[in-house]
């Protein structure tokens, strides 16, 4: 079973604003039912001020669709189409206090609910910008279309140049194969042919600039940046979060207030970890400062 | 009233005279059976035992034939590696498109490799057909794998009958008999069949612990060499404290198999009955007449298998769905796909595994909860209005598809 936030179990549980709006005046539908989840969002739209005043959701999916459907309709009631339209998938997730990586698409389909609804409102065509594939590189969440596409446009030869434009295989490695299988199949679809030791391509000047390894310090200030961008969050609840020491790409923290001994502070350090390793683009791991204590008493034995 | 565990073809508890022969192989007689002293002096005994005990539920002629392996998945590749080792000029090999994905992940890779897979299709009721197999069988054939029960539909393949059409050709035959082991009576001296694999914990022992049977003379080549155990054709220290405990669930199997054909089969019917009585628009996979008699496997149509999980899961009922959302996949089970069952209830299927520790009150349990557990789903569904389907539902709901 995955590992779900209580808010996702929350709203799975007790949906909020279940079924359709009755006097709906824009409806947006998307979804995908091969992999099984489609949504229909009905929203009321004041036609004065264009405030969602109604939102409304129908669900064909898992507890994780079900739950950014509920959480999407409270986030966006109240709030002017423009307002709504600047709605992340990252927003529905947050709302969520996170997703696994396999369920991001949950969020991103309610986002695309939004925007089809919006369309709908206005009397514009919405289309989606991008096809979805088979989830790949698990740490960074990149699908398989995505490094299809990234292969394409680029002229990729190896997994290293992958790595280096889509972040894909830049985690635990575990996908390396995969990236492999992918790299074989589309040069031989350019009539090339795979060499794991062909040269890489010039990296992008802006991943690039993320890609050159960071000093220690670097590391420390990025990761005290994000660390403290999530306090608020954190606080709201009751818990805090504090940078005790950082050795390597391993972070030590700190869980206190609501946070130490709660059942989720496990999760919610995974939480933090994803955070980082999007922001940093390299894989940080995150661990309760009681491991290294663990850590020091194997140093001196 | 207790957690109720419906989800035994993932699993099974182990059971307690199981484990109470495996803890002096851990506390007392845990020397390496190789070893001349007195902490070994009983393993090799225990060993014989617990050899003879499955050769006596699957009915092998030789206890030699039985190879101890660390799961399922090992000795399904340990067959087939072998196979195409011991038979280097043969290029093709026949399964079918239901396997475990033990079966289907190595075959992919072997076709990677330059091998041709036959992969045999099901009809709507996960069928095979005989003679287009009959026409696939040729000398090129290096081996033939297959299931002898589904995993999620328990829908049984008439294996014995295969490997008779399999030896006439000349062609090696295999079986992952993970699921059926235990559930049907097996006498493999009767049979061609080649090779067998089964899984301890799928019958109540530890997991962790597997078979191969290979039938003496079949030509074999080892998956692991290095040491004698196992006479040389699956090296590595035993795992005794397993391997004996794998030899006391088979009699234990070996007791329980009318139990299970007659008790068991009578709640899983019960609930089978009960849900698609009480439940409107959803329905059984898989050959309804010849299953497994602890499995059911219920499509509920308009509704997505994981949500049902979570609230059985809610309701303390552990059960198991063919959704892509369980597996992270964006496909649903390629065993729905291959019957072609829609996608609408693919994603809906839900599979109930009994074993001989559930109860007909546990069935009234599930019997209660399930329906509104489903109107509940369905009250979400864009493809459910009040009391039923949409009309149309295509039409009535055609979301973007992205």
């Amino acid at each position: 079973m995955w590992d779900y936030s209580d808010k996702v179990k929350e709203h799975f549980f007790n949906p909020k604003n279940a079924g359709a709006v009755v006097d709906a005046n824009a409806t947006g539908e998307v979804g995908s039912i091969s992999c099984g989840d489609a949504l229909r969002l009905t929203l009321k739209v004041d036609d004065e001020s264009e405030v969602i005043l109604e939102a409304g959701f129908q669900t064909f999916g898992c507890g994780s669709a079900i739950a950014s459907s509920s959480v999407l309709t409270e986030i966006i009631k109240g709030m002017t189409l423009d307002e709504a339209l600047k709605v992340t998938n990252q927003d529905i997730a947050d709302h969520l206090e996170g997703l696994p990586p396999e369920k991001m698409h949950c969020s991103v389909m309610g986002r695309e609910a939004l925007q089809a609804a919006i369309a709908n409102y206005r009397g514009e065509e919405w289309k989606d910008d991008h096809e979805e594939g088979a989830l790949i590189c698990k740490c960074f969440a990149i699908d398989a279309v995505m490094i299809e596409e990234m292969i394409w446009a680029n002229k990729l030869r190896t997994v290293e140049d992958v790595t280096n434009f889509t972040k894909a295989g830049g985690g635990c490695a575990a996908c390396h194969e995969d990236i492999e299988a992918i790299l074989e199949k589309v040069l031989a679809e350019k009539g090339e042919k795979f060499d794991p030791n062909a040269a890489p391509v010039a990296a992008p000047e802006k991943v690039a600039a993320v890609k050159a390894p960071l000093t220690n310090l670097q590391r420390i200030k990025k990761i005290e940046e994000v660390l403290e961008s999530l306090r608020p969050a954190l606080m709201a609840d009751g818990g805090d979060v504090e940078l005790v020491e950082v050795i390597g790409n391993t972070a030590y923290v700190n869980m206190t207030g609501a946070c130490n001994g709660c059942q989720m502070a496990a999760m919610t350090i995974a939480g933090i970890q994803q955070r980082l390793m999007e922001v940093m683009g390299e894989f940080i791991k995150v661990v309760p400062a009681s491991e290294m204590a663990k850590l020091v008493n194997i140093e001196v034995a | 009233m207790a957690d109720i565990y419906l989800d035994n073809n993932a699993t099974t508890k182990v059971d307690p005279a199981v484990v109470d022969v495996m803890i002096p192989y851990f506390l007392e007689q845990y020397g390496n059976p190789s070893s001349i002293h007195k902490f070994a002096d009983g393993v090799a005994r225990g060993l014989k035992q617990a050899r003879q005990q499955v050769q006596a539920l699957i009915g092998a002629e030789h206890d030699s034939e039985i190879i101890f392996t660390s799961c399922g998945t090992e000795s399904n590749s340990t067959a087939i590696l072998s196979a195409i080792k011991a038979q280097p000029n043969k290029k093709e090999i026949i399964t079918t498109t239901v396997e475990h994905p033990a079966i289907l992940s190595l075959c992919d890779y072997l076709e990677k490799e330059g091998y041709t897979i036959h992969r045999l299709p099901v009809d709507k009721a996960g069928r095979l057909k005989l003679d287009a197999y009959q026409r696939l069988l040729s000398d090129q054939v290096a081996i033939v794998s297959v299931m002898w029960a589904n995993n999620e539909t328990g829908t049984i393949f008439p294996v014995a009958e295969m490997a008779e059409m399999a030896n006439a050709a000349g062609v090696m035959f295999h079986t992952d008999a993970v699921q059926a082991i235990g559930k049907i009576p097996m006498m493999l001296q009767d049979t061609k069949i080649d090779m067998l694999s089964l899984s301890g914990h799928k019958l109540h022992a530890p997991k962790g612990i597997g078979v191969l049977y290979l039938r003496r003379g079949t030509r074999y080549r080892p998956l692991l060499r290095g040491g004698h155990q196992e006479r040389g054709r699956r090296a590595g220290t035993e795992n005794t404290a397993s391997i004996v405990g794998l030899g006391k669930a088979c009699e234990l199997a070996l007791e329980h198999i009318e139990y299970e054909n007659t008790k068991v089969k009578a709640m899983r019917d019960r609930l089978e009955q009960g849900i698609t009585e009480a439940i409107p628009h959803c329905f059984v996979t898989g050959d309804m007449y010849n299953r497994l008699p602890n499995t059911t496997d219920i499509a509920f149509e308009y509704i997505e298998g994981e949500s049902i999980l979570m609230l059985l899961n809610k309701a303390g009922i552990a059960a198991s769905s063919g959704s892509a959302c369980t597996s992270g996949s964006l496909e649903p089970s390629h065993v729905m796909r291959a019957m072609d069952i829609p996608y609408t209830a693919a994603h809906g299927t839900i599979r109930f595994s009994f074993s001989r520790y559930n109860t007909m009150a546990e069935v009234d349990k599930v019997l209660e909860v399930m329906p509104g557990i489903v109107a509940t789903l369905r009250k979400l569904s864009p493809y459910w209005d009040g009391n039923g389907p949409v009309a149309n539902p295509e039409q009535a709901f055609a979301p973007t598809y992205s």
